[in-house]
């Protein structure tokens, strides 16, 4: 997508120091009570710079737009507390070059995140610092240059640097969703595919609802989105290009083709495929096109998704009489059911790190979203509701975002539906912002790295 | 007093109506049926998760293929649906289920395959909008729908 993007990283100067046990650290492991008081100054630039980029982008001050995009993100990783830029005493552009740690500890900021923006030669160059207040000392320092079109994408650059360096795990910011756009009353919904970033801004809507449009899922290297589409209403897999537009059938089949989903190289979509009232677990290599069967059973198979490392294959069956979740080897052997719970499972997902499935789990009329060890055992739920389900993992396997659905009232009024996100730990639960009523969101991995 | 007593009177009635129109969690009422022709209701309903035929739906059935086979230039779609208590996936498949369900019986009485197809739904297509076992029952369904 737009991994191509000159998104030079001229690193330079890092002072990465050894896992200095002074230095502050941020756990994600736990729900996070304390999130850690962080301030991010406004990001500095010469008089010149400002007025030069306001002639390109429209922007006054580009320099705190981004600061404003990491506070956003930092808050929402509900792991950091930025402050208040009310109470800031140093300004931007000293604060970059040497922080008074004095004044940072004294408005009881524990890490503080500098920068500079220029503009050089049509482009943005940006550099950036975090600095441990109680320590007074630098713990990173980064300079990359990019396009002017591309400001946004710098902020959640500079959250997942900083997220990175104080968690020790990657970040999930420089990241998009895509998901299925809705309009209209519940009995007459008009779906479209959309896109956005991570933070719910850059909106595209990428077909235009004159037909039904379902599950779209990115590939591993987020330029192509595998959906199910009812065009000419028949329910067929297709493929899109998300930078030309070129959609393509991919499961044109003599029956309904759905629920896909990409293997993890990106070279095979893993769908199902329904005929005369039984749905099986089929994959089509795209190079070849040759269709593989990989499940061959009376009940429904669907839902399917590999494991990372592609070896294994999670998914949903009604064999055992109700729906469950089963794991088999991608070659359709050595089925075995790991979903024992009381209640119905369904939508497993593999998590990017291998070690969990996340699911969607129906019981005594309500639906949870939680996640299970890949052998079934150690089944948690993360949140319970009227209505929710498909999970899709953040690239850090640390945040899940799903859609969830309202009760309409007596008169069957009051339908809604929205993205929400919930941290692996079970706290953190947020709405997603979307320009429209959102649902089957899927989370792309990291676009740059 | 007397308000809450008629208030009562009026919860009990509407209860009474509801479950009338609902047999062992399949929807017996007409108020979302149409017909094909006189007397030929175009849709079956479904008990939840299930795409089992009630008697009462092999008996529609059976009136939609008498008149496909008194009217054999005629083409039919048959729609499954699912309520919106499941999974999108899995209710696209438990629809292709239900109006597959349909289809072999209508095959089973003479009417040609070639004259049949199947699209699911799923829960993309509820005609109640309610979130209750009433609209529910509605939503779980299959609809014969003419072709051509």
């Amino acid at each position: 997508m737009k991994n191509k993007i000159n998104l030079l990283f001229l690193i330079f100067l890092i002072f990465y120091p050894f896992k200095l046990l002074a230095l502050i650290e941020v756990d994600i492991t736990r729900g996070n009570l304390n999130p850690l008081p962080v301030a991010v100054s406004s990001l500095s630039s010469t008089e010149d710079d400002k007025k030069a980029l306001k002639k390109v982008l429209d922007i006054n001050d580009l320099g705190l737009e981004i600061s404003k995009i990491v506070e956003n993100n930092l808050k929402k990783s509900g792991l950091f507390n930025p402050l208040n830029k009310e109470a800031f005493l140093q300004k931007p552009d000293i604060a970059h070059l040497k922080p008074r740690f004095e004044d940072w500890a004294l408005i009881k900021a524990q890490a503080l995140i500098t920068g500079k923006v220029n503009f050089q030669d049509e482009k943005l160059r940006v550099e950036f610092r975090l600095w441990d207040v109680l320590a007074g000392k630098e713990m990173l320092a980064l300079a990359f240059t990019t396009v002017p079109k591309n400001w946004r994408r710098v902020g959640h650059i500079i959250t997942d640097k900083v997220y990175e360096r104080l968690t020790g795990e990657k970040g999930y910011f420089d990241t998009r969703i895509i998901y299925v756009s809705e309009k209209g009353p519940k009995t007459q919904r008009v779906k479209r595919l959309a896109i956005m970033d991570q933070d719910g801004f850059n909106t595209k809507y990428l077909t235009l609802g004159n037909e039904l449009v379902l599950t779209p899922r990115f590939s591993p290297t987020n330029q192509m989105v595998t959906y199910l589409s009812y065009f000419k209403n028949l329910p067929r897999v297709y493929l899109l290009d998300i930078e030309t537009g070129i959609q393509e059938v991919v499961g044109d089949f003599a029956g309904m083709t759905f629920a896909p989903r990409f293997s993890p190289n990106g070279k095979k979509i893993i769908m199902s495929f329904a005929m005369d009232g039984n749905s099986d677990i089929y994959t089509m290599d795209l190079e070849n096109r040759i269709v593989e069967r990989i499940t061959n059973h009376p009940s429904i198979d669907t839902s399917p998704s590999y494991s990372p490392d592609g070896k294994y294959i999670a998914f949903n069956s009604d064999r055992s009489g109700y729906q469950q979740i089963y794991v088999m080897k991608s070659d359709g052997t050595k089925v075995k059911r790991i979903s024992f719970g009381k209640g119905l499972y369904g939508t497993p997902v593999w998590s990017p790190r291998g070690d969990l499935i996340a699911f969607t789990k129906l019981h005594k009329g309500k639906f949870y979203i939680g996640v299970m060890r890949t052998d079934g055992k150690g089944e948690r739920l993360l949140t319970e509701n009227f209505y929710q389900e498909a999970p899709s993992w953040s690239p850090n396997g640390r945040v899940l975002i799903f859609y969830r659905e309202t009760k309409t009232d007596s008169k069957g009024e009051g339908f809604s539906a929205k993205l929400w996100s919930i941290d692996l730990t079970g706290y953190n639960e947020r709405l997603v912002d979307t320009e429209t009523d959102a649902s089957d969101p899927s989370w792309s991995s990291l676009l740059s790295n | 007093m007397f308000l809450s007593f008629l208030l009562s009177a009026c919860a009990t009635q509407t209860a009474k109506k509801i479950d009338s129109q609902i047999q062992g969690d399949v929807y017996t009422g007409t108020d979302t049926v149409e017909y094909l022709a006189d007397g030929v209701p175009d849709r079956v309903f479904f008990a939840t998760n299930e795409s089992v035929l009630t008697t009462a739906s092999r008996e529609t059935l059976r009136k939609q293929a008498a008149w496909l086979r008194k009217n054999p230039e005629v083409t039919v779609v048959l729609e499954g649906h699912a309520d919106e208590r499941g999974t999108r996936e899995y209710n696209l498949a438990l629809g292709e289920r239900r109006a597959n369900a349909a289809k072999d019986y209508l095959m089973t009485y003479g009417i040609s395959s070639s004259r049949v197809s199947v699209i699911s739904y799923g829960k993309e297509r509820p005609v109640d909008s309610g979130s209750n076992p009433l609209a529910w029952s509605k939503n779980r369904r299959s609809v014969t729908v003419k072709a051509n």
